[in-house]
């Protein structure tokens, strides 16, 4: 296999405790590799870390042990300065594309931020280059001079797309990006993240508890459970033939579009339930 | 190109829907009756002030002493003082004396509580700690005793007596000025910005600066107040700019000596210094109103206290209404809104029998939550529920009073929300809440409603129901707390639960033991279950009849079987068809272009028409009648056999 364009090593994240709290490990010894224009999928239930392990990556959280590297270059902890250039390649998509455009800026300068590091923020060349970016999202020109709160949140996902998208990156870090998404809204946001992964080459690490999203998008998929690594490997063979038990009742939970088929999953549940316990 | 294809149907529909930009917050408060005449005021004072030497009719110091202690008169309109001197002219004089003051507190106390504010609040840490503590010091010393010291030491020198005023008083805005800081840090506008690069200082410029401008405007303007009556205490007092110049403190001091023989001259001194301090008292709350919204939440809130009480008006029926011996039978349901021009649920219904579990399943907007809510009648504020008949075991809901369907809520028809854990009181145990609902419902002593909901614990599968019982909400997990919430619903032995999205909120693992336990429960107790989903695979799981909900209309309504394998709205057909599990990984997921349509765009004819790929014309113009030919289900739908026609909805 070629090199890798992310690489993560032993990584191990302890948030300090609050109060009186011990400190919580939330991520304990986690390895991943993720190739160019590859998907990786990250599962898990909440406090699974998995969150976390994308913050770690976009350098938000502090790194106790462990290695990220990128291209082979070890970025685990960089100075602000070349965080701030690293951030062209490196992008991030959030879950709630209520809060993360801030409701006082227009949508221009929310989706021009990610040139600041770059200084280009404010030439002209910049601005023409969004407004082309917002139109291979599907808006028009018009999104440049509005604010957040006049678009729906469908909408307001495709302007955090174009905001990664602007610096050009090679990656992006999605973080549960259609998890508030209804359905059909799901579905139109899915297909763009797989033409532009198409189009540009781009790599996602994609967070998400939900695995029928996985399942379609993510080559590889690894499952966290309490800040640990539980399985990993091929996405189909992940989740058609768990090896870990946990990764068997995740499987089994998440609900399947057929009545008969759920029958049997519950009674199987039930099973595995009665079999961890 | 198909993206494009998507979207185009998209943009103009959300472009005038979604809510006009809100003007910015300074513009709000200065809209508000309030707030301009606060303002207003407040300028035309500031402004006579700044120009006393031409609009004051008689010089600051210019004695008559043949017209001493006059009332209001043609020559002066305010009237005189001991010494002759015009009352309104040494207003305007010493207005500007006391306001250039008050600007110099202000601008003290600004900069150095928005500087201090925002540097503890986005740096935090060492800083943070550093900057507290120098504030909580301050904050200890006696204000006044202080000023005074300063006074003494400086010479009654009115800048420094307010410069350190500014000092004194600055504590409080760096603290509201750090919260606000802090909260605008944990934005996620704010990650964003780290993760698009910007310097420190650019976050703080962009993204801080903005959030806290609204407190701090706020608290400025209300130590306006402050400053000014500070300004006039000390004038009072004999310090500050000493007499006979006029400041508005002064004049009180002269007012003050001449109490017993010349009361009038306290009434245009004090007013002043009451007006000038109320409108700017005034004005800050109105600026705060308008930042935080929260006058727009008070008017909702009284709202809610009037229209607490939500009446059921009865209708016409407008179909023949076969007598059912459904537990529940709802026919022509209807919530409206603004006085019933928009309408949220239109004209629904629907049975639910004696142990079924009836799932309501659509995208948000469509009316489920709302249609759920109206049963009980616990809709929000301002809205009106209509029905033709919403009968409980052959009952009437709608003729019953406030008293009456509150008796039936919770007793007979149980709810159980979302937000497990927001859906508890924080400040009672779970036992107690669970207890008071036993107690309640079934009018049991305590003992005896104790041992009851320790049963109900157990019939909830509660780990350990003896710990639970002792703890608080936020001591529970998600999935804990929703079987408490089962639990306290259970306690009135309801014969219908309104769940609505149970398990959005949940994990999955966590999901599917809730949908178990209500499985078991309703397997038990023979209770029946309304299910609010957005979620098929949990309609799959759990439900034996679906109604599918949109544009506030039930457009199909199929046992969960027959809607899954073979579902005949095109609605339900294509969101059923976008499921991402079911396509190939690479292969493009089918859409529905367009979003769902708001209320204010619902039209007479099939409200699906303009996203339907087998929509004719007539599917807009003509009201669509509910299929009738099978007695299992029916749909909204004309041209039903198109969609089915189509090998799968919409493959753009």
């Amino acid at each position: 296999m070629s090199e890798a364009l992310l690489e993560v090593e032993n990584l191990t994240v302890v948030y300090r405790g609050r109060r009186r709290r011990a400190p919580q490990p939330a991520l304990q010894n986690i390895s991943l590799r993720l190739h160019a224009g590859e998907t990786l999928g990250i599962v898990g239930e909440s406090g699974s870390g998995k969150s976390t392990l994308g913050k770690a990556v976009l350098g938000l959280v502090p790194i106790v042990e462990g290695a990220i590297r990128w291209r082979g270059r070890d970025i685990t902890s960089v100075a602000p300065r070349e965080r701030r250039v690293l951030s062209r390649e490196i992008q991030a998509i959030f879950q709630d594309p209520y809060s993360s455009l801030n409701p006082h800026r227009t949508v221009g300068q929310s989706v021009l931020e990610t040139l600041a590091a770059s200084n280009e923020e404010r030439s002209s060349n910049a601005r023409s280059r969004a407004v082309s970016v917002l139109q291979h999202v599907g808006l028009d020109a018009s999104a440049m001079e509005r604010y957040p709160r006049q678009f729906s949140g469908g909408q307001r996902q495709r302007i955090a797309i174009a905001r990664a998208l602007l610096p050009d990156p090679t990656l992006i870090i999605c973080d549960e990006v259609v998890s508030a998404l209804d359905l059909s809204v799901q579905a139109q946001v899915i297909n763009l993240l797989t033409d532009l992964q198409a189009e540009h080459g781009l790599s996602y690490l994609f967070i998400t508890h939900d695995l029928s999203v996985v399942r379609h998008l993510c080559q590889r998929t690894i499952v966290l459970r309490h800040g640990r690594l539980v399985e990993s490997g091929e996405t189909a063979q992940v989740l058609d033939h768990p090896t870990d038990p946990y990764t068997e009742r995740l499987v089994l939970a998440a609900p399947a579009l057929d009545p008969d088929r759920q029958r049997e999953r519950r009674l199987a549940r039930r099973a595995a339930a009665m079999a961890t316990n | 190109m198909s993206i494009a294809a998507e979207i185009e149907v998209e943009a103009p529909t959300a472009d005038a829907s979604i809510a006009r930009a809100q003007p910015h917050f300074l513009r709000q408060a200065i809209a508000r009756p309030s707030g301009a005449v606060c303002v207003v005021v407040i300028l035309v004072i500031a402004t006579a002030c700044v120009a006393a030497t031409w609009l004051a009719p008689y010089g600051p110091l210019e004695q008559d002493l043949l017209a001493a202690r006059q009332g209001p008169s043609g020559a002066h309109l305010l009237g005189t003082d001991a010494l002759g001197r015009d009352i309104l002219s040494r207003l305007l004089f010493g207005g500007r004396v006391t306001l250039f003051g008050a600007v110099i507190a202000m601008t003290v106390f600004s900069v150095i509580g928005v500087t201090l504010g925002v540097i503890a609040g986005s740096t935090g840490g060492r800083v943070d700690r550093a900057i507290t503590a120098a504030v909580e010091l301050v904050q200890s010393m006696p204000g006044l005793i202080v000023l005074l010291v300063v006074l003494a030491i400086f010479g009654s020198s009115e800048p420094v007596a307010m410069v350190s005023l500014g000092i004194l008083a600055s504590p409080t805005l760096v603290r509201i000025v750090r919260t606000a800081a802090i909260a605008a840090r944990a934005e996620l506008f704010v990650t964003a910005a780290r993760v698009a690069g910007l310097t420190a200082r650019q976050i703080q410029q962009r993204h801080i600066l903005p959030a806290v401008a609204g407190p701090a405007i706020t608290q400025v303007t209300l130590f306006g107040a402050v400053a000014i009556l500070t300004e006039a205490g000390l004038g009072v007092l004999g310090l500050g700019v000493q007499r006979p110049d006029p400041t508005w403190g002064n004049l009180v001091a002269d007012a003050q000596d001449l109490l017993r023989e010349h009361q009038w001259m306290l009434v245009p001194t004090g007013a002043i210094l009451v007006v000038m301090s109320l409108a700017l008292g005034l004005l800050g709350n109105a600026i705060r109103d308008a930042y935080s919204g929260r006058s727009l939440r008070s008017t909702q809130l009284e709202q809610t206290w009037k229209t607490m009480h939500v009446p059921m008006v009865a209708t016409e029926p407008k179909a023949a209404t076969p007598d059912t011996d459904a537990l529940l039978s709802v026919r022509d349901l209807s919530v409206t809104v603004n006085d019933g021009t928009t309408v949220l649920v239109d004209a629904i219904s629907f049975d639910v029998a004696v142990g079924e579990s009836v799932g309501i399943v659509g995208e948000s907007g469509c009316g489920k939550t709302m249609a759920v809510t109206a049963i009980l009648r616990v809709t929000p504020p301002g809205s009106t529920v209509t029905a033709a008949r919403c009968a409980l075991e052959g009952r009437d809901l709608v003729a019953l009073d406030e008293r009456g369907i509150n008796a039936v809520r919770g007793r007979e028809i149980a709810y159980i929300s979302q937000e497990p854990i927001s859906s508890l009181d924080p400040s009672f145990t779970a036992g107690q809440q669970v207890v008071e609902a036993v107690r309640h419902h079934r009018g049991i002593g305590k003992a005896e409603a104790t041992r009851v909901a320790l049963q109900l614990f157990e019939q909830v599968h509660l780990p350990d129901p003896a710990r639970v019982f002792a703890s608080y909400p936020h001591e529970l997990s998600g999935g804990m707390a929703q079987r408490v919430a089962i639990a306290r619903a259970l306690a009135g032995r309801p014969r219908l639960l309104i769940a609505d999205e149970p398990t959005t909120a949940l994990d999955v693992t966590v999901q599917a033991e809730i949908l178990d336990l209500l499985r078991e429960i309703r397997e038990t107790t023979g209770m029946a279950i309304v299910l609010v989903t957005h979620d098929f695979g949990v309609l799959a799981d759990s439900c034996d009849r679906a109604l599918v909900m949109y544009g506030g209309r039930i457009v199909e309504d199929a046992p969960v079987r027959s809607l899954i394998y073979d579902p005949r709205h095109p609605y339900a057909r294509a969101l059923l068809a976008s499921n991402p599990a079911e396509i190939p990984s690479g292969d493009r997921l089918p859409t529905i272009p367009g979003i769902v349509p708001p209320p204010d765009r619902w039209t007479v004819g099939c409200r699906f028409a303009d996203r339907c790929p087998s929509a004719r014309t007539d599917c807009c113009t003509t009201m669509i009648p509910m299929s009738a030919e099978d007695p299992d289900r029916r749909y909204l739908c004309i041209h039903p056999h198109l969609a089915a026609q189509l090998p799968e909805a919409v493959h753009a």
